[in-house]
């Protein structure tokens, strides 16, 4: 490497970014909307579910339970007349779930039969369903402690479960899916970024002239990681700073770390991109290859919402292939958990050794040749 | 005039068809992206890894632990006998949960007092962590319902009764792979169709078209037609597997069914091609196509409920044919619904295409060069 | 690497010294199923100290040989010697010592002008403290100086070719080498670009290898390498070449009512001919064996009352078509006739095209001024004009492409703002490229386009059949046109616009890139549909083209400079020193004079 060459070439290529808007636009409108989009738009936790009540008669019993779900946050109670109607409305989709309280519920009760309450909830989005059958459960509980308390006993269950979720207290799921989705947007923007930088040298007929000049290819490379680097980790800076004060993500693990895996990660996608666009010498081939292989695997395969271990074993071993991955488990855990050394340094080797690998193929792929 | 669009049409397809990178685009990625996806989205969670600190010399314990280490959801990783090493197992994430069991628990229970059951969750995945703890508390049930036949003494005056309608096991399998078939629909038409005129404009071959007795509706059709089939035939593909392979119920009527993939298709063919038309290059054909493509994906309940949206996104999401159709496709499969339960989803799609495919065809010729 | 800046010195000795040597050198391409003999077994020396130009039309290999010399490529066989180091596995050397500049300039377009110096400094390790005095004396040379700040993107074709060229020579090297440094600029830059290369020569004692596909710059050349289809045709001075057809070249005139298309037609078809062409008013003809003009009349059996027959000074395209010739055949292969066409009807005398007060503005620029002209029924209209001068403009208003702001447009009787479709049935429309349907095959662009146009049945078989055995297509149709050599993609697109027998024929820079005997037989189909009363309208850069056109409009900035037809338009530039001025001079002159107009205005 020779310094007056490289400091030419990446002095060059700084201006080419400065002066084209589309990698200004890459690098900073791109995740700022796409953070948006997501961070707002992706969300698993069920608020203020639409619930059908179904009261075939009244009873203080049956009026306490109705407001035990009309206080949920959870819960947005829908009276209605009849199962029948209840059911239509599910079917409609106007409605979740219905809850039923036959006519006999409160003499069920009181005479100490058995006084089942109909829970029907649509199982369509059986996530959803799951998580509103755990909060009716936590409904009918409270309702059940408050009732026995009130005949003046203590309600007797074998059993309780006492849950506490670290990390998480508030179980928001925007907490972790923000920092997953840095991380995917930031493979997307990398990828793209430098996807068709050197693809469009060959196509502007600017790689020929470089070609015919001492330069190396080693410098050559130098001087497109440089200059996208940086440019991407401002990016990334950004997406740090909206996750933090816009969407109020905790960040507890310190600094360092952050920038040591960002940095290490930035590298990875920038040299993924590289990859595509040195193979693809052709800006449109390689804008489309960059656009298949990120997005839709970094979104599904990288743990980001799909939790990794409960997919097929052929599978996990599929997604360590996606650089994504490592370092959505990176962030997962400096945003909510904190330095966590050993896992820290297990995912941050993975994308050393990718973007090390990367790196030899690009070597190898890019010779002083045309052909 | 049919004459001429079927000419253009059948020039469509040789070029779409001849070229092996291409009919590999079409044949490839659905086959790779249907069986990756098919097995991995999904947010149940079998073989849950745990963690067991019991703290309790008695037989209680041991036999509530039990019906844990016998559950297909969980899988005992490791047994510690002291608070410190709850921690590492947790932040390093060799466990999603630990169960911890207090001195006291056989004691309390055999004297009729509450027995804690205390468990202890990784909420760096908070979905995870709030299933996982609803598995937890259904194996708790089980053992307190058989406790108290048992040993009678304890009585709980109201049961909930949970019926799931259309997923009876709430398999998530079922959402998510039926999903898949608006997913790659949308994925596939657009490839097909953004770069259609573009490709033309950089080639110049539109200009000589354009020059030809043709009228922009005949281009427009002739244009659709092939990426309307593709769409219809790769549609089929996915359905086909969905039912076949992966045994997703299949309740509702194919007529419902495919009149929606009809009026999605003419949707998701006049967003493409009015992107391919705006476009001066098949870069930023490209380009447009993915920009539209990632926020509609994202936004129309393919893997998160559009619900839990805030207002303003909620708003935009009703100007995305994919929401429109993921419910269709959906609640044919498993709820079996009729047309009458439907109808007020078809068309809004019809309405998006129809104004894209006007917008495409104005576009074909007055646009600023 | 760290002594890149040290370029290799001259090799001492005398200008004999070779500086290029180019021994059995082959390669070959692969494109799709097919192979292409890029270079075979070409060998020949470049000398020191003069200017070597590659002359071939596309496809001749002159690209190929040039990335060879720089090292970009590797032979399949033989060797390439620069400066005495072997090209291929000393290449990283031979980069250091040589200047390249390759097709399309090589410059970054979002760069300035100074920037794109300075890259190349930093790259070429030009020192610091050097650089102010080479800038200077670049920036001099090439009149750039004061634009020093401009992004290289919003440089015209000249400015730009002139931009590659110093940044070749920001470290001065001993060998140039310069890719197709003349194509998209206009005359005016051409010159200058010639000037700057002989600067150079004499300065520095530079050798320059350069390639092009203009025969007329073949002139320019100290030393001249012919090429064609990846063979080595022959070396010599350009004088040397074109000296071997004195007394077979004559102009003819025409003394009035002779039908110069038909004599066209007629000498073509005759064996002792080897090349005719139409210049304006009159015929060019050079013949096979020497011969005086009388002999030439008889031998041809040219009606002396109708035409005036003179002997004149041989060209070196002349020489250039007379070796194309004798290698094809050799090669076997037979001259072409030309095309047949159904005479166009023709409906009284109204004018195939009528333009008035045209005009158009993309937002507060005007492409096209206020343009009147008028074509009549089977003529040969020309468009000329420079990059930017709005003829492409014109030309996509008058083929319906592009809607006027105001203006009349007549084209086949059909007012273009009301009726477009009726009035694109009559037309045909070829444009600049190769703008069919690559990944189909020849006869799936046919059915395509015929169908487009409305041919059924068997009116559509008929036609296809006649484009297949015309354009002697029939034995690769059905290969996929991508893969076609280029004269018979030009052969293909033509007969796609001609499926349906239009009166009107727009051709948009039809033959730039295809060689000239391709030109030639292109030409030869064009004047059998002219004569046969279609109307062809076409645009060209090629001032040597126009002097085929009946009648032609040149422009600049949108306006009309000058309109007549070729002759008349030459005429007004004839002077003592230049008594057949060409049509190259008259457009120069056309140009600088509307310049200085301008100035003036200004």
């Amino acid at each position: 490497m020779d310094v007056m060459r490289l400091r030419g070439l990446v002095r060059k290529e700084s201006r080419q970014i400065i002066r084209d808007p589309s990698s200004i636009g890459i690098a900073f409108f791109l995740p700022v909307l796409l953070l948006l989009i997501f961070g707002y738009g992706v969300s698993l936790d069920a608020r203020h579910v639409p619930l059908a009540m179904v009261v075939e008669k009244n009873s203080p019993q049956a009026t306490a339970l109705v407001s035990g779900f009309n206080q949920s946050d959870y819960f947005l109670p829908i009276p209605m007349r009849s199962i029948q109607e209840a059911e239509q409305a599910l079917m409609e989709r106007r409605v979740d779930g219905i809850i039923w309280l036959r006519h006999n519920f409160a003499r069920d009760l009181l005479t100490g039969g058995k006084a089942p309450i109909g829970v029907i909830v649509n199982g369509v989005d059986s996530n959803k369903a799951r998580l509103i059958e755990g909060y009716v459960t936590g409904v009918w509980f409270n309702w059940l402690e408050r009732m026995t308390e009130a005949q003046g006993r203590k309600l007797n269950v074998p059993v309780t479960v006492e849950h506490r979720v670290w990390f998480n207290a508030a179980v928001r799921s925007r907490d972790y899916l923000v920092p997953g989705l840095i991380a995917i947007i930031m493979t997307l923007i990398g990828a793209m970024l430098t996807s068709m930088v050197v693809a469009r040298e060959w196509e502007r007929g600017t790689m020929e002239a470089l070609m015919v000049t001492p330069v190396s290819m080693k410098e050559v490379i130098a001087s497109k990681i440089i200059p996208y680097f940086i440019l991407g980790m401002g990016g990334m800076l950004l997406s740090v700073l909206m996750a933090v004060f816009l969407f109020q993500v905790p960040l507890r693990g310190s600094m360092w770390p952050l920038i040591v895996s960002s940095s290490l990660f930035m590298f990875t996608a920038i040299n993924m991109g590289l990859l595509i666009s040195v193979a693809a010498k052709n800006q449109f081939v390689a804008g489309q290859i960059a656009i298949v292989i990120t997005f839709l695997p970094a979104f599904i395969l990288s743990g980001f919402v799909f939790d990794i271990r409960t997919m097929p074993v052929v599978i996990q071993w599929l997604t360590h292939l996606v650089a994504a991955r490592y370092f959505v488990d990176i962030l997962q855990t400096l945003f909510l958990a904190g330095d966590i050394w050993p896992l820290f340094l297990i995912n941050s080797v993975w994308l050393a050794l990718m973007a090390l690998f990367f790196l030899m193929i690009i070597k190898k792929k890019s010779r002083k040749l045309l052909e | 005039m049919l004459r001429k669009i079927f000419a253009l049409m059948k020039k469509e397809f040789r070029a779409i068809l001849k070229n092996k990178k291409t009919r590999m685009v079409l044949i490839i990625p659905p086959i790779a992206q249907i069986l990756v996806f098919g097995y991995s989205a999904s947010f149940d969670l079998n073989k849950v890894p745990f963690a067991v600190y019991n703290e309790d010399p008695g037989l209680a314990s041991r036999q509530l632990l039990a019906r844990f280490q016998g559950a297909e959801t969980f899988h005992l990783v490791d047994t510690i006998d002291h608070d410190d090493g709850i921690a590492p197992l947790i932040n390093e994430k060799k466990v999603m949960l630990v169960l911890h069991i207090g001195p006291d628990f056989t004691r309390n229970l055999s004297k009729g007092q509450p027995a804690k059951l205390q468990v202890i969750l990784d909420g760096r995945n908070s979905n995870s962590a709030m299933i996982s703890l609803n598995y937890v508390r259904n194996i708790v049930m089980e053992f307190n319902r058989h406790w108290a036949a048992l040993h009678g003494g304890h009585h709980v005056p109201a049961q909930l009764v949970v019926s799931s309608w259309f997923n009876s096991s709430l398999d998530s399998h079922w959402f998510i792979i039926p999903g898949i078939v608006a997913l790659l629909a949308l994925v596939v038409t657009l490839e097909v169709t953004a770069l259609s005129v573009a490709k033309e404009r950089e080639a110049g071959t539109f200009d000589q078209l354009l020059v030809t007795p043709m009228t922009p509706l005949e281009i427009l059709i002739g244009k659709s037609l092939p990426g309307f089939i593709i769409g219809f035939v790769e549609a089929t593909f996915i359905i086909t597997m969905t039912i076949l392979w992966f045994h997703v119920p299949f309740r509702g009527s194919f007529l419902v069914l495919y009149l929606g993939i009809f009026a999605f298709l003419l949707s998701a063919i006049g967003i493409g091609l009015m992107i391919s038309s705006i476009s001066v290059t098949q870069q930023q054909g490209l380009m447009g196509a993915f920009l539209f493509l990632v926020p509609a994906v994202i936004l129309s309940g393919f893997a998160t409920p559009i619900e839990n949206m805030p207002r303003f996104v909620q708003y935009i999401t009703y100007l995305n044919p994919m929401r429109y159709f993921l419910i269709i496709v959906r609640s044919s499969f498993l709820q079996g619904a009729s047309f009458d339960l439907l109808w007020n989803l078809y068309w809004p799609m019809a309405l998006i295409g129809i104004a894209t495919l006007t917008a495409a065809g104005m576009l074909f010729r007055n646009r600023m060069y | 690497m760290s002594a890149a800046n040290e370029r290799h010195p001259v090799p001492p000795g005398n200008e004999d010294d070779t500086i290029l040597s180019v021994t059995n050198v082959s390669k070959r391409f692969q494109v799709g199923k097919r192979t292409i003999h890029a270079l075979s077994e070409v060998s020949f020396q470049a000398k020191a100290g003069i200017v070597t130009g590659l002359i071939g039309p596309d496809g001749a290999g002159k690209t190929t040989l040039m990335r060879l010399a720089c090292g970009l490529l590797v032979p399949d066989s033989g060797s390439i010697t620069v400066l005495g180091m072997n090209a291929t596995k000393d290449a990283l050397k031979v980069q250091q010592s040589i200047g390249y500049m390759p097709q399309r300039f090589g410059l970054y377009e979002d760069l300035t002008v100074q920037e794109n110096l300075d890259l190349y400094a930093d790259l070429h390790k030009v020192a610091v403290k050097d650089r102010p005095a080479r800038y200077e004396k670049l920036l001099h040379m090439t009149g750039l100086a004061p634009f020093t700040g401009r992004l290289a993107g919003r440089l015209s074709g000249g400015m730009k070719q002139k931009l590659g060229i110093a940044c070749a020579l920001v470290s001065p090297p001993p060998l140039l080498i310069l890719d197709e440094p003349t194509v998209g600029v206009d005359p005016v830059s051409r010159r200058e670009l010639w000037e700057i290369v002989y600067s150079q020569v004499k300065e520095m004692n530079m050798s320059v290898l350069l390639s092009t596909a203009y025969l007329d710059e073949a002139e320019q050349c100290s030393e001249v390498v012919l090429m064609h289809e990846g063979r080595f045709l022959g070396q010599d001075a350009p004088e040397a070449f074109s000296s071997k057809l004195v007394a077979r070249t004559f102009v003819i005139h025409g003394r009035g009512d002779g039908n110069k298309r038909e004599l066209l037609r007629k000498l073509s078809d005759h064996p002792q001919a080897v090349d005719v062409i139409i210049l304006g008013d009159t015929l060019r003809l050079v013949t096979r064996t020497s011969m005086n003009g009388q002999q030439a009349a008889d031998t041809f059996a040219i009606d002396q009352k109708l035409w005036k027959i003179d002997a004149s000074k041989p060209r070196f395209e002349d020489a250039f078509i007379d070796k194309l010739q004798q290698h094809r055949e050799q090669t076997g292969a037979t001259k072409r006739g030309a095309i047949t066409a159904a005479t166009v009807k023709k409906k009284n005398d109204e004018a195939a095209i009528v333009v008035k007060d045209l005009r158009r503005e993309f937002g507060s620029f005007v492409a096209v001024k206020d343009l009147s002209f008028t074509v009549g029924r089977g003529e040969i209209f020309g468009l000329l004009g420079a990059n930017g001068a709005g003829k492409t403009t014109t030309f996509r208003m008058l083929c319906g492409l592009l809607p006027a702001t105001s203006g009349t447009l007549q084209v086949a009787g059909h007012n273009l703002r009301i009726a477009r479709a009726p009035a694109r049935a009559k037309i045909g429309y070829m444009a600049q490229k190769f703008s069919l349907y690559g990944d189909l095959t020849v006869r799936q662009n046919l059915n395509f386009f015929s169908a487009a146009y409305e041919l059924r049945g068997k009116r559509q078989k008929e036609r296809i059949q006649w484009a297949l055995n015309s354009f002697e297509l029939a034995e690769i149709q059905d290969n996929d046109s991508d893969d076609l050599p280029l004269g018979y993609k030009q052969r293909l697109a033509l007969a796609a616009a001609l499926m349906h027998e239009p009166e009107i024929l727009f051709l948009d820079e039809p033959t730039s890139g295809i060689d000239p005997l391709a030109r030639r037989e292109f030409w030869s189909h064009i004047n059998a549909l002219a004569s046969a009363g279609v109307t062809v309208m076409v645009t060209t850069h090629f001032m040597e083209e126009a002097s085929y056109c009946d009648n032609l409009v040149i422009m600049a900035r949108g306006q009309v400079l000058a309109a007549g037809s070729p002759s008349e338009l030459t005429a007004r530039y004839r002077s003592p020193d230049n008594p057949e001025p060409s049509m190259e001079d008259t457009f120069i002159h056309l140009i600088e004079e509307f310049e200085q107009q301008q100035g003036k205005n200004s």
